[in-house]
Parts: C-alpha cells; structure tokens; sequence
C-alpha cells in the first residue's frame, strides 16, 4: 500500500460518500462491539495478507484504528 | 499490493464515538448518553438577562438552561439554583461556569452511576469540540439503565 495520507472526520465522510472503503484494523473482538458504518473489518496483522482479497484496489481506502496513539 | 488511494483517519474510532455520529456493531442498539439527553433544552447566550432567560426556561416547562456561544459551544449552566438569582444579572455572572460535560457515546448505565454518586441532577453531553448535543437529566438516565438492566435480565432468563 501506498503511504497513506492522513485526514479528519470531515474527510472521512465525503470520501464514503464518494465510495471509498472503510477498514477498521483493530481485533475482531472490537470491530463487533463497533465500528464506522460499513466498515469491514482487517485486524493489522492480517492486513497486507487480506487487502488485496477483500478490498477494491480501484476505490479509495480509508483505515482507522481506536485513537491516535 | 496496487493501492494507491489510501487514507488513515488518525482521530480514529473514538473522535468518531466522541463526535456523537451513527456506529454499528453489537453496542449501537444500546442507549447512550447522546440518545437520551435532550436536545430541546432552553439555551441562552452571556449577554442577555437573567429576567429574560428565567421567563423563557419556566415557559417551556424547565428548570434548567444552557449558555452556550453562537456555535452551540457549551460555556455554563443555570440550575434552578442559578435561575433563582437577581434578575438584573446578565448570564455570564448567573451562570455557573465550565459545567462537567460527557461526550455522546458514554453507555447510560454509566451515566446513570455517576449522576446518581455525584448528585448530579443535569449533565451537558457535548460533541468532541464542545457542541451541545442535549441535557442528561439524572432521572432519564436512571430509568434507562434500569429499563436496559431489565431487559438483560429477562433476556438472560433470570427474575424478572
């Protein structure tokens, strides 16, 4: 993947309105308890494994994780 | 891997939490703070009276107001205490200042404990910058923990 370009909520938004993919990158166990509406679930350990298979390499990506520490 | 548009929302899961926006997941059907807090509530701004506020809040059925700045960010309180006060004050000397405020996301059950240890009768819940979402009276959040405890144990089949 290439170096990501780090954004805020706001960017988030128009970009899902765009059609990106949401992914959150934390364990399962948390993406059940909540996630950002359709967002698909890619814990980070599994991530560069998985991304291509779950993931359109044609739209946009946009990953989160809880916080930013 | 081919990925050339890819983004990493840094504030994360909580700013979005935090910020009172829709979730999925396991937890969304439970209330939360920014669920049961009223969004209805009497607001005012520091320059205007404390006569003027006063006849406004007890009009709309109220014992409660919020000051708040043109944005909606939140700056005081006035409690029934504070709506009492000399009429001739402007808010920004009625009001009682910096009030604790909780973001949306907090589950009720723990709102209700902590209002209720805290005898906190209002809570202002605010978005991530400070926005007023609504109020959390004690009362509402009491009876929605209790209603939530309830189901659960239903749920769980033990005494109703």
């Amino acid at each position: 993947m290439s170096v990501p370009t780090e954004i805020d909520r706001e960017e988030v938004r128009r970009l899902v309105e765009q059609g990106a993919q949401l992914v959150e990158v934390l364990p399962a166990d948390e993406y059940e308890e909540e996630h950002l509406p359709g967002a698909v679930n890619l814990p980070l350990r599994r991530l560069e494994e998985q991304a291509t298979e779950l993931l359109d390499r044609r739209r946009a990506v946009v990953v989160y994780c809880w916080d930013s520490a | 891997m081919g990925f050339t548009q890819v983004y990493d929302y840094v504030a994360g899961k909580l700013d979005w939490l935090a910020a009172g926006l829709p979730i999925e997941g396991a937890s969304a059907a439970h209330p939360r703070a920014g669920d049961v807090a009223r969004p209805e509530v009497p607001t005012c701004g520091l320059e205007e009276r404390l006569e003027d506020v006063q006849a406004r809040v007890r009009a709309a059925g109220w014992d409660a107001c919020v000051v708040v700045n043109p944005e909606r960010v939140v700056l005081g309180l006035l409690r029934a205490k504070e709506l009492d006060g000399d009429p001739d004050q402007r808010i920004e000397q009625a009001m009682r200042p910096g009030p604790s405020t909780f973001r949306p996301h907090v589950p009720i059950a723990e709102m209700a404990q902590y209002m209720v240890e805290h005898d906190s009768q209002n809570a202002p819940i605010t978005t991530s910058d400070g926005r007023l979402v609504g109020l959390l009276r004690q009362q509402d959040a009491v009876r929605t923990a209790h209603e939530l405890h309830q189901h659960h144990h239903g749920e769980e089949g033990g005494p109703a």
